[in-house]
This record gives C-alpha cells, structure tokens and sequence, in this order.
C-alpha cells in the first residue's frame, strides 16, 4: 500500500498529465483562457435560448409594419424586411451553424482518423491507393463541386448538405494521422508488442491512437473553426443550408442588396461580427491547444 | 529537373481524366437540357426527338463522353444559353479579368507579407513581431466574405473611396488612358482584399525560417569576420530564406482560385468566379462544365509550378 502511494507521487513530480498541461497553458495566456469561456458562454447559451425561449414560428412571422425596424425598443438589434427580430434569427442562425459545423467535424474526423491509422499502419498497397485517392482530392476545385453537388441533389435537406460536405472535407486529417501514424510505427514500443503477439488492432487502438490524441484534439478544433467558415460562406452564397433552415450566412447574405448594406447594418453586420468572433476565438483555443501539445512550444 | 517536370507532368493526366469524368457525369444529373429556350410545351414531341438525335443524347454514354472530351481539348465547350455565346469565348473573356485580379493581388501579398515576415523573424520577442503575429493570426481566421463585405461597406459605401461593382467604367473608351486607369481603380479594393487575407502563410514561414537562420553557422562566420548585422540580414539571411517562398507562388495561385468565388461574387467584378455563381443560379450548365475544368487544371498547374520552383531551389526534393 505505502509503496503504491510512493509510486505515484513519484509519477505526479516526475511528468505533468495532459489535462495539467493544458490548464497550464490556458492559464499562462490569458486570452486564450478569455476564448474558450466566452465561445463555451456563446455555444451554451446559443442552444439554452434556442431551444427554451425562441418560437421559430413567431420568429419567423412577418409584419410589414416593423419592416427594417431600427435597433432598441422592441427588437434588440432591429429587424428586417419582412419585420422579423434579427437577434433571434440570430440566435438560431448560429445554433444551426454551430450544429452543423460540429457534425461535420465528427464524421470527417473519424473518417479521417481510421483512414490515416489504417494507411499509415499498414502501408503497401492499401496505403498507395488511399494517398492517390487523397491526392486527387486535394487537387480539384472541391469548393465549386461542392456548389455543384448541392444544387442538383434533389429534395435537399441539412443532412444532404453534411454529407456533400464531408465527402470533400475529410482529406486533411487522413494526411496528418497518417503521417503521424507511419513514424509512430516505426517506433520501438510498437515493435516490441508486435513481437509479443499483440493483434494489430489492439496495436492501432489502445497504442498508437492514444499517441496521437493531443494531435487529433487539435486537428479537430482548427477543422471546427474552418467548417463554421465553409458552412457559413456557402449559406451566403445561396449553396449552404436549405432556405427553410436559417444560417448566419444567410442573414449576412441579406448584404447582397446594396441599399441594406449601405442603410440597414443592423441586418448583417451582427451576424458577420459573431462569425469572426467565432472564427477568432475557436482558432485561438486551437492554437493554445498546438502548444500544449508540442513541448517545444509552451509557454508554462 | 526535366525528369521531375515530365514525370509531374504524366501525373497530372490521370487526374484530370478522373475529374473530367465526374464533371461530365454531374452535368448530366442537372436539370434542364441544352434545348431550354428553344421548345415550348407546343412543340411536336417528333421535333424534340429529332433535335435530341441530331444533338447525340440518344447515344450511349461513354460515346457522348468522348465527343464532349473531344471537343473540349479544342476549347470548344459548347454554347451558353443564358449569354447566347459561345461558351469558350466567354470564359476566356472573364479568365482575363480574373488573370489581372490575380497579379495584382499576388503581387501586393508579396509586396505585404515578405517585409512583415522578415521584421517578425528579425525583431523576435517584441512588440512588433507579437503585433505581426497577431495581424496574421487575424486574417487567418477571418472568413473571406466577412471581410470583403465590411471593406466593401467601409470604403466603397461609407468612404467612397473606390467603386463597388464591375471592371471598368463605361464612359472610357477602350485604348484611351483612363480606360485603364478605370480598370485598375476598379481592381484596388478586391485586391487589397486578397492580398491581406492570403498573408498568413508567408509571414509565418518567413519568420520561423529567419530565426532558424540566425542560429546558423554561416550567420556566426559572417559576424566574426566583421560584417554589420544590418548586412548580415539584408545579403545572407534574406537570400536564404526569401528563395522557398517563391515555392509558396503555387498554393498562393491556388488559394485565389477558391477565393474568387466570393471576392468576386461580393465585389461584383466580371471574372470567373462570378460567372460561376451566376450561372450556377441560371443553370447554365455548359458554362459551369468548362469552368469547373479549368479551375481543376489551374489547380493542377498551381501545384506542379511549386513543385518545379522547389525543385529548382531545392535539388534534395527532386524525384529521382
């Protein structure tokens, strides 16, 4: 017993944990720490008052009289042409945006993950094919097929969008884990199990998946911020979410009309200010997460 | 050099045959056809038939690929229905316009990115490279549209500074002086645009690989024979490290592709990536055929000009 407490108090002085060196990290920068409480503030409370004080069906209700009404009084942050509360659009934009962004970042993730664990872990072959299919996918003009593919896929839903999606978005994380996987192979611990008779995906799993975690963490942070900006600027574009499911893109896209640009900021210039806030802050935490995970670069 | 260059080159052709297969496959799953606007409901389905023979929609569809390929290498792309024009023509009309965008973009990023790289590597630890840092963090992580829209709003609306649509104005006459006056005024802002947002990449690699350089041996045999550190920076380091950023000059092409869409589209400047949006919205799909294979191709092209800049730089990468 008291040798079991030694031992781990030893452990404890010896190496810090992940979890230590991260709240490590946030804590030395301050505005990184300042980020990740207001973008868990903003996601939180976006769903909280989405889904417990917003009626999409009174939102979305129009009355002419309150057309481009200006912002305070009734509408916190006005309205727009059809006399609808451009806070509460807001707020639904972005819980949708925000759902669909984080989807999307799961399944290319682990797409991603399996295919560049399988890739790098195995090579030969397999490994050939799967880099050429990944390299042709990085070299085509993903973002206009995507346009392409939305606009003649038939009864188009959000799910049809997530899927075209992460048909195109997948190829990032498979390159890295791959990479990060081949040189992790090579390694003595690997060998050393393979030797003893461990099964390889045992070897994949419980070994080298868990190596790789602080990588994937991060990878999967700087992949959200970029899909809140693709889903976002392709709903404003018009090739992002259906009309019946608001985005924040679409409010911005109410910009397109110069005399709302010029006259009526309020309709889009909140909606833009909470993406880059979005952008800004997820990006951050993504790279204090880089640093705790890279020993060289720490600030703590 | 010239192996890596044709090997590239062989590369490149299996791609582009894959990604042609999948435009053409699209095309044919989009609605409407190539005779909309020429039958109306009246039209004797016997004239319908005998249009769609002559235009070989009944044959099958590996026979119709060929042709469409065929005449797709000889630039012929078919006719767009909504400009009544021929397809070919048209793009290369706004691939000009997006040629010039493009320079001008490329050329002010550099003219922004390689002082700013050099003065964050050079000054490490103070405040101006943590404020260069944090400026190409910003636009990093700033979506295109939102800042095309505010710049849009700040300088063309509420400043008026600079016009904000189109390429020219019409009063000029083609050839006078303030034609193309006319046409560089209206490609300013969307280039500062541009130019600002696709910075990230060379400040960041500058800055990393001028303070790698200074730990350097050749740096130390400089300063011990005397010379000022001032020369050291300007003759030795820039020279070493300016030389792969010239490889970056490929993804930069690459990059302003995707870009276009939007910078384009918000700015309302006649190139392709707003021919895109707009015929995607009209359906016009023989024009959307053609560019979707160009921007491939250009792609392509952008990659294959980094690889040859690196490889000419860097003999240690060449394939063997």
């Amino acid at each position: 017993m008291a040798k079991k407490k030694y031992k781990r108090k030893h452990y404890r002085t010896s190496s810090p944990t992940g979890l230590q060196i991260l709240i490590r990290e946030f804590l030395k920068d301050k505005l990184a720490l300042f980020s990740l409480f207001s973008l868990a503030f903003v996601i939180i409370g976006v769903f909280v008052w989405g889904y417990y004080f917003i009626d999409q069906e009174t939102l979305m209700r129009i009355s002419l009289s309150d057309s481009y009404a200006k912002p305070g009084g009734e509408f916190l942050l006005g309205a727009d042409q059809g006399g609808k509360d451009i806070f509460g659009q807001m707020i639904i934009g972005a819980k949708n945006s925000i759902f669909i962004a984080i989807s999307i970042t799961l399944i290319t993730g682990v797409f991603g993950v399996i295919v560049g664990l399988i890739c790098g872990y195995y090579g030969g072959w397999i490994d050939q094919l799967l880099m050429r299919v990944i390299d042709f996918f990085i070299t085509i003009p993903s973002l206009m097929l995507i346009i392409v593919f939305v606009t003649i896929v038939p009864k188009y839903t959000v799910g049809a969008f997530i899927v075209i999606m992460s048909l195109f978005l997948w190829t990032g994380t498979a390159r890295l884990v791959r990479s990060k996987t081949l040189s992790e192979s090579k390694r003595d611990y690997v060998l050393a199990s393979k030797t003893l008779g461990t099964s390889d995906f045992v070897i994949i799993v419980r070994e080298i998946l868990p190596n790789l975690s602080s990588i994937i963490i991060v990878e999967f942070t700087l992949n959200f911020a970029g899909n809140v900006g693709i889903e976002t600027g392709l709903s404003y574009l018009g090739f992002g979410l259906p009309m019946t499911t608001p985005s924040l893109g679409t409010l911005v896209s109410h910009a397109n009309n110069p005399l709302v640009l010029q006259q009526y900021w309020w309709v889009w210039l909140p909606a833009s200010l909470l993406i880059l806030f979005m952008m800004l802050a997820i990006n951050y935490v993504g790279q204090a997460l880089r640093r705790s995970a890279d020993a060289r670069q720490r600030l703590g | 050099m010239w192996k890596t260059i044709v090997r590239r080159l062989f590369i490149m052709i299996p791609q582009l045959f894959v990604l042609s297969i999948i435009i053409f496959i699209l095309a044919k799953f989009m609605p409407g056809d190539p005779f909309t606007g020429l039958i109306t409901p009246e039209t004797d389905p016997a004239r319908i038939e005998e249009l769609s023979e002559k235009a070989g929609l009944n044959d099958p569809l590996y026979v119709q690929y060929i042709r469409w390929i065929g005449n797709a290498i000889q630039g012929d792309f078919g006719i767009s229905y909504t400009f009544k024009r021929d397809v070919g023509e048209l793009v290369g009309e706004r691939a000009l316009n997006t040629f010039w965008l493009s320079l001008f973009s490329v050329i002010l990023l550099y003219f922004i990115a390689i002082p700013l790289g050099i003065l964050a590597g050079r000054y490490q630890h103070s405040r101006l490279e943590k404020s260069i840092v944090l400026y190409s963090f910003i636009t990093y992580a700033i979506p295109t549209f939102v800042l095309s829209l505010v710049f849009l709003y700040l300088f063309g609306f509420k400043l008026e500074w600079f016009p904000t649509s189109g390429s020219v104005d019409i009063r000029y006459d083609e050839g006078t002086f303030g034609y193309y006056w006319s046409k560089f005024y209206h490609i300013i802002l969307p280039a500062i645009t541009y130019a600002l947002l696709g910075t990230t990449g060379i400040i960041q690699y500058l800055r990393s690989e001028i303070i790698d350089a200074k730990a350097m041996d050749y740096v130390r045999t400089a300063r011990s024979k005397g010379i000022p550190m001032r020369i050291v920076y300007s003759k030795h380091i820039f020279r070493n490290s300016l030389l792969p950023i010239a490889a970056f000059l490929g993804f930069t092409i690459t990059g302003l592709l995707g870009g276009s869409i939007f910078i384009e589209t918000i700015f309302g400047y006649p190139g392709m990536g707003q021919l895109f949006v707009s015929s995607i919205n009209s359906r016009d799909y023989s024009v959307i055929t053609a560019l979707v294979m160009l921007f491939g191709f250009l792609t392509l092209l952008g990659s294959l000009l980094s690889d040859i800049i690196m490889s000419i730089v860097d003999p240690r990468i060449r394939i063997e």
